[in-house]
């Protein structure tokens, strides 16, 4: 066939065509504000270089803020995993019925996404100092949760929270990767004379570490990040990052972007280094991986 | 009292009969396979074996020991699945380690046993590669050395080579068999390949909706099937129509001529037809002294298959597979020649249900 000169030139663009608008979304909304809050945290407000934003970050104030968040991120990944991973292994071996699992899958799928204030109003509404379930315990049962010390404006009131959207994510990721635990491994297992506590020791958790380990990395970076939901629950006075940095930038006259830069530079920086030691512990689990 | 039994076994999934009524004895040593088409409740019996599922009715002894009731993890049994059963995370050596591991053996018996059954099985330098780095026969045999490491009282295989090629299979199969008579385990091995069953098995078991339509030798089950389903299923078959001409010295008519059937006296009265079968080496090419009967057949079509050539033909209204060897010497029939071919009675075998 003689060659089409034009129709060799086209194809290639074409191709990428297709992530074209994908492309431009990055560029837009992940590059360029990185770019600017990497920049800015180095910048005086006049725009000329210095450490000064990032020195400023050591504050008690802040460090406690850094500190809560790092704290909030890791209990409610490590909440949301665990008891995640335990309702999933329920879901796909323990034998409840088939019919449990497609409503569960679609509820994970909606609640994973429920965040920011319509889920802050919820729990307010029903475990908030007025709300419904603190009510209804408080009259039928006399239970009184606040003077049990449960207040759902603090640390762990807002671990309850976020656990409401960090355990259907868990489920989601998790079993598919449940699925794919072979039944000739926990047989082959049974038949050379492992326990099942063995089996999973030995056998299913080395598997699914990878995916765990992943899954973990997620939830703590969709923690990190939820300043809408920390914001609208509990308002200025919880002392977490995502809720100082919006202090700073979202235009107060008190506010210093500069510091708020400084602040999300922060962040990145934390992101990354989880991630790092995410794929670093992922590829030494991995090594009998294809 | 034989090594293993399983008496009287069923297994009801629903309102699905799946094993009806099985009952085998198996002796120390014997490699027994079990055979039948799909869907007839191989795999099933294998796994009340097993352990992986509870017999609906029915019972099973190991060594004189009831293990009915037993969990599978402790039958101490062997066994080797179709594909893909190697732990993904472990190494080999790992793999075949990992019976005597979690019964608490210490590292140094562990490693010397490793080692015995790399070496068995011939791939004692492939300790250290994870299942991923093998192909599908290094990793059956790697299952083969696992299941055998902790030394099973019982060996099971379901369709172990199903997922291999062909070449393969065939010198896999003869290693298993080989390695399972230099251990004397008691074997049973799954699989609807009749000619895999017949090369390597003591015995075979046929299968047909969940019962055992018969057991036997292959030489047996081959040249005296008790039921058309055996015949059938086990190698080809050509059936015939003959008229019985005297019962009582099992003298029958085909095309014309006069043949002695062995199963005499027949259960028929003279004049009625029967319905027989015959293999297609037992239709010999060309006129032998020996031959009962001659006739005639038209050639239809030749597959040379190397060692065996398979003619088609016409014999007696009937279309019919042929089997003659290859001579270097002898070319083989031309579609459309007629050719003779020579058959006795005592070949036949008369098909009771
Ligand atoms: N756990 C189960 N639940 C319900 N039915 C089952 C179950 N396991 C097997 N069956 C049914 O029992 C019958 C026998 O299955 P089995 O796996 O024993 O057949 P098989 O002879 O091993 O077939 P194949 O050669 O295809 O492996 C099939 O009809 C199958 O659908
Ligand atoms: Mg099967």
């Amino acid at each position: 066939m003689p060659k089409q000169p034009g129709g060799q030139r086209l194809r290639l663009p074409l191709e990428w065509l297709g992530i074209l608008p994908f492309m431009i979304f990055a560029v837009l909304f992940l590059i360029l504000p990185t770019m600017k809050i990497v920049i800015g945290a180095f910048q005086t407000a006049d725009g000329s270089f210095t450490l000064q934003n990032l020195i400023d970050l050591n504050t008690d104030s802040i460090r406690s803020a850094y500190w809560t968040s790092l704290k909030l991120s890791f209990v409610t990944a490590l909440l949301g995993c665990a008891i995640g991973f335990a309702m999933a292994a329920a879901v796909v071996f323990g034998g409840l019925p088939k019919g449990v699992r497609n409503p569960l899958v679609t509820f994970s799928g909606v609640a994973s996404n429920f965040a920011g204030v319509p889920l802050a109003f919820a729990f307010i509404a029903t475990l908030g100092p007025v709300g419904l379930v603190t009510v209804w315990l408080r009259t039928e049962f006399g239970i009184n949760l606040r003077a049990m010390g449960f207040n759902l404006l603090s640390f762990w009131g807002l671990v309850i929270t976020y656990l409401f959207f960090q355990i259907p994510l868990m489920i989601l990721i998790i079993i598919p990767a449940l699925d794919g635990l072979k039944r000739e491994w926990r047989e082959a297992a049974a038949v050379l004379g492992a326990t099942g506590a063995q089996y999973w020791r030995m056998v299913a958790l080395p598997i699914l570490f990878p995916s765990l380990l992943g899954t973990f990395a997620l939830l703590f970076a969709n923690a990190f990040g939820a300043v809408a939901t920390a914001f609208a629950l509990t308002g200025p006075q919880l002392n977490i990052v995502p809720i100082k940095l919006f202090a700073q930038i979202r235009g107060d006259v008190l506010g210093n972007p500069n510091l708020g830069y400084a602040l999300a530079f922060g962040m990145i920086v934390i992101t990354a280094l989880a991630n790092f030691l995410y794929i670093w512990l992922r590829v030494r689990s991995e090594r009998w991986l294809k | 009292m034989s090594f293993l039994t399983m008496t009287h076994l069923e297994k009801i999934f629903g309102q699905n009969r799946v094993v009806k009524d099985f009952s085998l004895s198996v002796e120390k040593g014997e490699f027994i396979s079990l055979l039948g088409p799909s869907g007839c409740g191989k795999t099933t019996v294998l796994r009340m074996v097993a352990g992986f599922e509870s017999p609906s009715a029915g019972g099973i002894t190991i060594d004189g020991k009831d293990v009915t009731g037993l969990k599978a993890n402790s039958r101490n049994i062997g066994m080797m699945f179709q594909a893909y059963a190697l732990f993904p995370n472990m190494t080999v050596a790992d793999n075949v380690a990992f019976g005597l591991k979690v019964k608490g053996a210490p590292k140094a018996e562990r490693d010397a046993r490793v080692a015995e059954m790399l070496a068995l099985i011939g791939l004692a330098d492939l300790g250290g590669r994870f299942p991923f780095q093998l192909s599908g026969g290094q990793q059956q045999r790697v299952a083969l050395a696992r299941a055998l490491a902790p030394r099973p009282s019982v060996l099971l295989l379901d369709e172990p080579l199903s997922a291999l090629d062909a070449k393969v299979r065939v010198s896999l199969r003869n290693q298993i068999r080989q390695i399972q008579q230099e251990l004397g385990i008691t074997t049973i091995f799954v699989t609807h390949d009749q000619e895999e069953a017949m090369s390597i098995s003591d015995r075979i078991v046929v299968m047909n909706g969940g019962v055992a339509d018969q057991v036997g030798a292959p030489f047996e089950i081959y040249n005296r099937p008790r039921t058309r389903f055996v015949a059938n299923f086990v190698g080809t078959l050509n059936t015939f129509e003959v008229e019985v001409a005297d019962p009582a010295s099992g003298r029958v008519m085909l095309a014309g001529q006069g043949l002695t059937l062995p199963d005499a006296p027949l259960a028929a009265r003279a004049g009625e037809t029967l319905s027989v079968a015959l293999r297609p080496e037992a239709l010999r090419l060309g006129r032998l002294p020996d031959a009962e009967a001659l006739l005639t057949a038209k050639v239809t079509d030749v597959h040379f298959m190397g060692s065996v050539i398979r003619l088609k033909a016409d014999l007696a209204g009937a279309a019919v597979s042929l089997d003659t060897f290859n001579r270097p010497d002898t070319p083989p029939p031309v579609v459309g020649s007629e050719v003779e071919v020579s058959l006795s009675g005592r070949d036949f075998i008369l098909l009771q249900a």
